[in-house]
């Protein structure tokens, strides 16, 4: 069996004119990753450049409100570019550069991935043309005016469901075409091997920050750690520290869209089988045929059909649960979340929010929760406003 | 030796690919018959799929066409044209297909399926050298050949590839790299046929391939005529791959 495995998920499934650039990916991070310099200029980059480390914040209403579980959020949503996205693209386009490259590429859903891989490619000096399903241009258009004030080319892509997947697609195809000078920057724990652990690691230092947070301010390690899951990166980087851990109980988001007995859904570990796609064994919605479904969510950042190899084998292994959370619960979390807290946080986080306010009032004031809040929700404002029958104009 | 093996031994071969369904599976039988009476020595058949992420853009919309044509275009709707097209033609048949096709419907009874119906091997784009130790020996079982294909790479692993290449080795060798190269690597540990694919369009490609190597893949310009003339596809073919032919050297 190949590298990149966790337990029967993830794999190198992908072309083979891809393979040689792989393996060279491969050993360069495994070279850079212990590379002093390489580290410390990374370092330098998340403290002074993208403003870690984030607040590990104490949501005392929403407390009192609920009332039960201690409720704190890691504030991703105050990191530079507005969500976590910037700690996998500052360690990728580093990894570009130092491996010779002057161009990457990457996909977005909700435009967060695109606007963070072009804000690094402008700070770094590469060119950087970003990938995005046609409906997301749309739904996201403020995101995709923001790549370009960063001097990003965006592609609307016009295949299949227009959405993320798409993208991907699409940015498979264009490295495949022109790879000597091109790095793919994946926006996710997903695709072909080392992409699922490359991108963990550079996300892992939002559970490494939040553990020695809680355990500075608590003096004990919380009992649930909670994160939405599309691909799964920042749910990924929140967990991963706390695996050891074995009496933190991890929940993983997913988006249901209209319910999970609907077609209008995303919710992967919910409705979805094995498979292998985007070059990863993992779990996908998909029909018996293998052909992969259309799914749908309000939240652009997790309308994917598939999840990350990692995260299927901790469901597997029983690590982690994943829960699914309709479009209706995580607008009214939007909602909810600004009027008590003053945050308005992304509605891909917004997902896992709606949980925390279901499992909080459930648990005993002494027990603690922390919640991810992966990104801010300016973006989706006026998706909101759509939702709520509200017509704004800007 | 495979069936593959057997049928294109000491031949310069020409493969036409097209995707099955496109306009209609009926039509699909009727082109396959005219391809290989036109001189093909092997048909792939594209399965379509939702994410084609190895295809460009003429392959891609021939696959969104199949996939939405009234009563749709199935994995099993294809092994029954199989099964009806194999008694009236000789010539291998191979799939091309994405790897989640053959997982979803399992790899023991996807093979099975292609052993009784006829299919003699199949082409995934998506499962490299790395990974095709889970369905290779399963479909060895069956007679099925899991056919390798090899992009510009180092000489060591052309070789890795080639030595384990059952049927004919697609060979990627239009996007840069010198095919010549790779054509030696290759001779140097197999004697199965190398067929170029990927990009071929030009009488010269087909003229300079087929010397190259032992014979040229041809798939856009055939998708791209069916997708012109739909229904009256048929004689177009013919005479296509009559004039592709005429630039190889026998």
């Amino acid at each position: 069996m190949a590298k990149g495995r966790y337990g029967i998920h993830g794999g190198q499934y992908v072309p083979e004119i891809l393979m040689n650039e792989i393996h060279k990916l491969e050993e360069a991070y495994e070279f850079y990753k212990k590379d002093k310099d390489f580290n410390d200029e990374l370092n330098t980059l998340l403290r002074e450049y993208a403003g870690r480390p984030s607040l590990l914040y104490y949501a005392e209403k929403m407390t009192k409100d609920l009332g039960g579980a201690k409720i704190y959020f890691k504030r991703e949503d105050l990191n530079h570019t507005g969500s976590h996205k910037i700690n996998n693209v500052l360690g990728q386009v580093l990894l570009a550069k130092r491996m010779g490259k002057t161009r990457v590429i990457a996909e977005t859903g909700a435009g967060q991935h695109g606007v963070a891989t072009a804000t690094a490619a402008a700070l770094l000096g590469l060119e950087c043309e970003i990938y995005m399903g046609k409906e997301d241009t749309i739904r996201q258009a403020l995101n995709v005016y923001r790549m370009k004030l960063l001097g990003a080319k965006v592609h609307a892509v016009e295949s299949g469901t227009k959405t993320l997947k798409d993208a991907v697609n699409e940015c498979m195809r264009e490295w495949a075409n022109r790879m000597e000078d091109t790095l793919y920057v994946l926006g996710s724990v997903m695709g072909p091997h080392p992409f699922p652990m490359i991108v963990r690691d550079f996300q892992s230092v939002i559970s490494r920050e939040a553990r020695a947070q809680i355990l500075e301010k608590e003096g004990r390690l919380p009992d649930v750690v909670m994160a939405c899951v599309g691909g799964g990166s920042n749910a990924m980087g929140m967990f991963y520290e706390f695996i050891p851990d074995e009496s933190v109980q991890l929940i993983g988001c997913e988006a249901a869209g209209h319910g999970i007995h609907t077609d209008k859904t995303a919710a992967t570990m919910a409705t979805g089988t094995l498979g292998v796609f985007h070059g990863m064994k993992s779990y996908f919605c998909q029909n018996e045929y293998g052909q992969i479904a259309p799914v749908y969510s309000i939240s652009a950042g997790l309308d994917y059909p598939g999840v990350g190899p990692e995260h299927a084998n901790l469901k597997d292994i029983g690590r982690a649960q994943y829960v699914p959370v309709t479009d209706d619960e995580a607008v009214n979390a939007f909602e909810y979340i600004a009027r008590t807290e003053g945050i308005i946080a992304a509605i891909e986080s917004s997902h896992a929010v709606a949980h925390v306010m279901k499992l909080a009032p459930t648990m005993s004031k002494d027990q603690i929760i922390i919640c991810c809040l992966s990104g801010r929700g300016d973006k989706d404002v006026a998706a909101i406003a759509r939702y709520r029958g509200v017509d704004l104009h800007e | 030796m495979s069936r593959i093996e057997e049928a294109l031994k000491g031949k310069k071969v020409f493969i036409g690919s097209l995707t099955a369904g496109d306009p209609s599976l009926e039509k699909t039988q009727e082109f396959i018959q005219e391809i290989e009476a036109a001189g093909a020595s092997l048909i792939e058949i594209g399965i379509p799929f939702s994410d084609p992420i190895a295809e460009g853009q003429i392959i891609q919309d021939a696959n969104v066409r199949a996939l939405s044509a009234p009563g749709g275009c199935t994995t099993d709707m294809i092994f029954d044209m199989v099964a009806k097209v194999r008694g009236n033609i000789s010539v291998p048949l191979v799939f091309v297909l994405y790897l989640n096709q053959v997982y979803k419907y399992g790899y023991e009874r996807f093979c099975q399926k292609c052993q009784e119906t006829g299919v003699d091997g199949l082409v995934i784009p998506d499962l490299p050298y790395e990974e095709r130790g889970e369905l290779a020996p399963i479909a060895e079982k069956y007679g099925v050949d899991v056919i390798s294909m090899i992009a510009p790479a180092g000489e060591d692993r052309i070789k890795m590839i080639a030595k384990e290449a059952k049927g004919y080795i697609y060979l990627a060798a239009s996007v840069g790299a010198e095919p010549e190269m790779m054509v030696r690597a290759i001779r140097e540990v197999t004697d199965i046929p190398v067929v170029v694919g990927y990009g071929i369009h030009t009488p010269e490609q087909v003229q300079t391939y087929s010397k190259i190597a032992d014979g040229v893949i041809v798939d856009d310009p055939i998708v791209e005529l069916i997708g012109t003339h739909r229904e009256q596809a048929g004689t177009y073919l013919r005479s296509y791959v009559k004039s592709m032919k005429a630039y190889m050297e026998e």
